[in-house]
């Protein structure tokens, strides 16, 4: 009897190890990450404005000129789109790895992979917040020693669409820089 | 073991000082890109202080210049190391959106962009385009040399008792 004891004692401290509970302070995080990242994607790829200006008039009738205000014709903002949906199906992706995680074993590379990809989509998301904002900057103050006019006054609504898809942009990144330093930390082995 | 530690020691100090280069180059040559030009009647001057992403990377960088000054000089088993990480993080973060924001405004100022009818000024400019070109160059060098110090310094945070890699 004795002996059995001893054989389940041993059992039970060495073998496989426990496997790692859920952590629903990070699974939180990153559904708020996805919920930011991807309404910054969605306000930015939808923004559009159709403005019509009067050009000349010829007797009685104005001869109006459509022009159209979209995200894709600057660079900057088609880099931003691109950041952020590459951020937000990370965020998805991570959501779904941390949810269905525990039946699944983790050797190897798996554990390293985790905060380097969470690292690298928030150096992009961070990137393409970057060249936005100072393009959105061009857009509303021109700069006058290039001979570059604001947009700004004559699609407003374009400008702000384009500021709320920013912010919510900015408190992505923040929440990506929280998930990342906490995904980190779980790495350190335990004493 | 003992001059493999050395070696590792040694190559860490190099790629230290390859990003404290790194990113004060980049602030020398975008601080003095400066010219004057005249287009049509117009006295044109180009210079980095009339561009706000221009002026934003040059901070950015010369922020990070000062702290890789500052962290050569830091011993390799202070236990400071593990804040030294962290603070890797955020200015590889600032690096990299300084890099992304002066190279969106570069691409504009190179090419214009039609339907806000800003046209290029690279045509009126070039000695200034080409010095802003290698500014940024030399930026994303800076970069890339950081987020290898900063999976350095991770590894070196998370496994205290291993041996530094390179």
């Amino acid at each position: 009897m004795a002996s059995r004891d001893v054989e389940k004692l041993d059992l039970s401290f060495s073998g496989v190890p426990d496997k790692p509970k859920k952590d629903w302070v990070i699974v939180s995080l990153r559904i708020l990450a996805f919920l930011a990242t991807a309404s910054a994607t969605l306000v930015m790829a939808l923004n559009k404005q159709n403005k019509h200006f009067v050009v000349a008039t010829i007797g009685t009738t104005p001869i109006t000129v459509s022009i159209t205000a979209k995200f894709q014709h600057t660079p900057a903002f088609i880099f931003f789109v691109i950041a952020n949906g590459v951020a937000s199906l990370h965020s998805l992706v991570m959501i779904g790895v941390d949810i269905l995680g525990p039946q699944f074993d983790y050797k190897g590379l798996k554990p390293v992979l985790i905060p380097i990809l969470d690292m690298m989509s928030l150096v992009l998301a961070s990137a393409g917040d970057g060249a936005a904002t100072f393009m959105s900057e061009l857009g509303r103050n021109g700069n006058s020693h290039a001979r570059w006019d604001k947009i700004c006054d004559k699609f407003e609504s374009y400008c702000n669409r384009g500021g709320a898809a920013l912010i919510a942009s900015f408190i992505a990144i923040i929440l990506l820089l929280v998930i990342t330093v906490m995904s980190i930390h779980k790495l350190k082995p335990k004493k | 073991m003992e001059s493999i530690a050395k070696a590792r020691k040694i190559c860490h100090l190099l790629l230290r000082f390859l990003a404290f280069g790194a990113t004060l180059s980049a602030v020398i040559v975008m601080a003095t890109s400066h010219e004057k030009a005249s287009v049509l009647v117009f006295q044109v001057e180009a210079k980095y202080s009339h561009t706000p992403a221009f002026k934003y990377f040059v901070i950015a960088n010369s922020v990070v210049t000062v702290y890789g000054f500052l962290i050569l000089f830091l011993p390799p088993e202070s236990l400071l190391w593990r804040f030294a990480a962290a603070t890797d993080m955020v200015f590889t973060m600032l690096l990299v959106s300084s890099i992304s924001a002066a190279l969106a405004i570069a691409q504009v100022g190179k090419k214009g962009n039609s339907h806000a009818a800003w046209l290029p000024i690279c045509n009126s400019v070039p000695k200034f385009c080409n010095q802003v070109t290698g500014a940024l160059v030399v930026g994303a060098i800076a970069v890339i040399i950081y987020m290898l110090l900063l999976l350095n310094s991770i590894h070196r945070v998370l496994d205290p008792l291993i041996f530094r890699k390179c």
